[in-house]
């Protein structure tokens, strides 16, 4: 099948990549790239945990033609800590025990920096409205949604 | 983290004060940057991907399998069928002598639920691994199939398992688990009120995030690594050995991390099978479950049917329970004929009652095998157990806590298994709980105790 070029910035550096057309970008970034912190849960768009940033919009990964992705910029859990550096989102994580498998933690990282970025001083039913798309399976949310509001509180501190 | 109270850790005269204390995950730092790797983190050159052709029926006879033009699908590398699988009836629970061997890892001239693997088809790509596999031909008789387990234990219902020859799992104590303890029938003849209920609960699948699923490759010294996201390394180790009669030093394991389980995980299906297929095709192996087959054709917890019958006194004494536990267990064993005998051990629950009878039996029916998840066999046992404790108590015009404190077990009590209770905190577990709830109970059972002079 004919082979398409696709090239993009990945947390900071430039990526290119021949991809069979109709390949979704999940599977670039996870099987060509290997990045492999965006994860595969339901390949149909319910789970979330396949989240990415693009040009500064949430997007799923498994809903996203790799070829659509050319020129952009894009996001993904293991770009955010800074020089070994935990970002306050996955600070707040480990210390409100807001992941257990793991496996949604990635997205859910994802989904709550664009809150973040957008709203730094979240209401509760922000978070909750922010993360609406992204299950997990195991913690519960009560842990997360606290774990979001922390890392909010953190980011106002440092600012001020 | 704010724990109410430091359990143990104040007890305690040595160095390991851990317990009661907030502590941080070790797997956690992966967890947030994204670096954990799980199975199908690993990618390999040349990988080939497997997609499974199920059963659409039932229950039904193949008559016959065509795969010739899956084939000759581009792309498509292998395609095995029963013939290949070199021990091909296996069960899980042969490691610990409960047998008999009962399932295929591909269907031989038959298939019993709906989902069942039947064909693998192997191909350089998801894609086309999935469009081979549409174009297999399986030519079926279709059987009439039984769904409900009474339906299922009665005389002239179809067949589901010619390896057990009948549609229960043969205990050594006969067609059931049995508990004979004090006299019921005296009881329930003594009695003031007798109350008989039957609650029924459906499967229920565990949903994990990351779907079953594993990834092999060949080494370059006749030993497979397999990446697994089992919960049960070992059984499934040993099993994928007698399934591919190849010793288990051929056979390297990695695992432990897993994307959710809750007990999902703990069947032998995806590994013996790819193994098989990295072996034959002398390629890397990726077989993942679509979320689908994870939803349809995964194990869930089974569905149960539970019936009590009770004696009780006006003063709150439960003198007689019989209980009828069945357990639906689909077309194979998996870990079902363990659940059900748990349940055996469970009733009559936490509480000391002087005569109790309980069978608990394992049904198969046409339905997805079910298999283990949290607490399997006592859990929707707990869920009857508990509405029957309310209902009960209603019945006699009885708070239900101060109810609960009546017929709690406490050390010493006999236990309808012919166990002394020992270490008991129930009593003192309802008092946390009436303080907690702001659910008073009268001064007397705050006062109980679980422990007895001379216990
Ligand atoms: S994998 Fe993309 S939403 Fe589930
Ligand atoms: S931690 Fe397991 S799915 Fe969220």
């Amino acid at each position: 099948m004919a082979k398409v070029p696709v090239q993009f910035t990945l947390n900071g550096s430039e990526k290119a990549e021949f991809v069979e057309s109709g390949t979704t970008l999940l599977h670039a970034l996870r099987d060509k790239i290997g990045d492999t912190s965006p994860k595969g849960g339901c390949h149909q768009g319910t789970c979330g945990a396949c989240s990415v940033i693009i040009d500064g919009e949430l997007r799923l990964s498994c809903l996203t033609l790799a070829e659509t992705c050319n020129g952009t910029d894009i996001k993904t859990t293991a770009g955010l800590a800074e020089g070994g550096v935990l970002h306050p989102l996955q600070r707040a994580f480990l210390d409100a025990f807001a992941t257990q498998c793991g496996f949604c933690t990635p997205g859910m990282i994802m989904a709550a920096k664009v809150l973040l970025d957008r709203t730094p001083n979240p209401s509760r039913e922000e978070v909750i409205e922010a993360l609406s798309g992204n299950i997990c399976r195991c913690t519960g949310y009560e842990p997360i949604i606290q774990a979001v509001l922390t890392a909010a509180r953190a980011n106002s501190q440092n600012a001020a | 983290m704010e724990l109410r109270k430091n359990y143990f850790a104040d007890v305690r005269k040595d160095g390991l004060h851990e317990i009661g204390q907030p502590r941080p995950r070790l797997d956690s730092p992966g967890h947030v940057t994204g670096k954990t790797a799980y199975f199908a983190d690993r990618n390999f050159p040349g990988m080939l991907h497997l997609k499974m052709v199920r059963s659409p029926h039932h229950h039904a006879r193949i008559r016959s399998i065509d795969t010739s033009e899956a084939e000759k699908h581009p792309g498509v590398a292998r395609v095995l069928t029963a013939k290949d699988v070199p021990h091909n009836v296996y069960t899980i629970l042969i490691l610990i002598q409960i047998g008999p061997e009962d399932e295929t890892v591909l269907a031989d001239g038959k298939v019993r639920w709906k989902g069942e693997a039947v064909v693998a088809v192997l191909a350089e790509t998801e894609r086309a691994a999935q469009e081979a596999a549409a174009k297999v031909k399986v030519d079926y008789e279709v059987l009439p199939a039984v769904f409900d387990m009474e339906e299922a234990l009665k005389p002239g219902a179809p067949l589901v398992n010619e390896h057990h020859g009948q549609n229960y799992y043969l205990y050594d104590s006969g067609e059931c688990r049995k508990v004979r303890f004090g006299d019921v029938e005296a009881g329930f003849a003594m009695a003031d009120h007798i109350l008989e209920q039957s609650y029924q609960s459906s499967p229920i699948e565990h949903a994990p995030t990351e779907t079953t699923g594993c990834v092999v490759a060949p080494e370059g010294n006749d030993r497979f690594t397999c990446y697994t996201n089992t919960q049960a390394m070992f059984f499934t180790l040993d099993n994928t050995s007698i399934i591919l009669q190849m010793p288990g030093s051929k056979l390297h394991f990695v695992g432990g991390t897993v994307g959710g389980g809750f007990g999902g995980k703990v069947d032998v299906i995806v590994e013996p099978i790819a193994i098989l297929a990295a072996k034959l095709t002398g390629r890397p192996v990726s077989f993942i479950y679509s979320r689908e087959e994870e939803m349809q054709v995964s194990s869930p917890r089974a569905a149960e049917k539970v019936v009590i019958k009770d004696g009780v006194m006006k003063d709150g004494r439960i003198v007689a329970r019989k209980v009828t536990g069945y357990t639906d267990a689909g077309a194979y064993s998996r870990h079902s004929p363990y659940g059900a005998q748990k349940g055996a051990a469970h009733y009559p629950g936490p509480y000391t009652i002087p005569n109790v009878w309980i069978d608990t039996y394992c049904v198969y029916t046409n339905r997805t095998p079910s298999s283990a998840m949290r607490g399997f066999g006592v859990t929707i046992g707990d869920f009857a157990l508990e509405v029957q404790m309310d209902k009960l108590a209603r019945l006699i015009g009885m708070d239900p806590l101060e109810f609960r404190f009546i017929n709690a077990y406490r050390d010493g009590d006999m236990k309808a298994h012919r166990q002394p209770t020992e270490g008991a905190a129930l009593i003192e577990c309802m008092q946390e709980a009436s303080r907690a709830a702001n659910w008073p109970v009268a001064e007397k059972y705050m006062a109980m105790s679980s422990y007895r002079k001379g216990a």
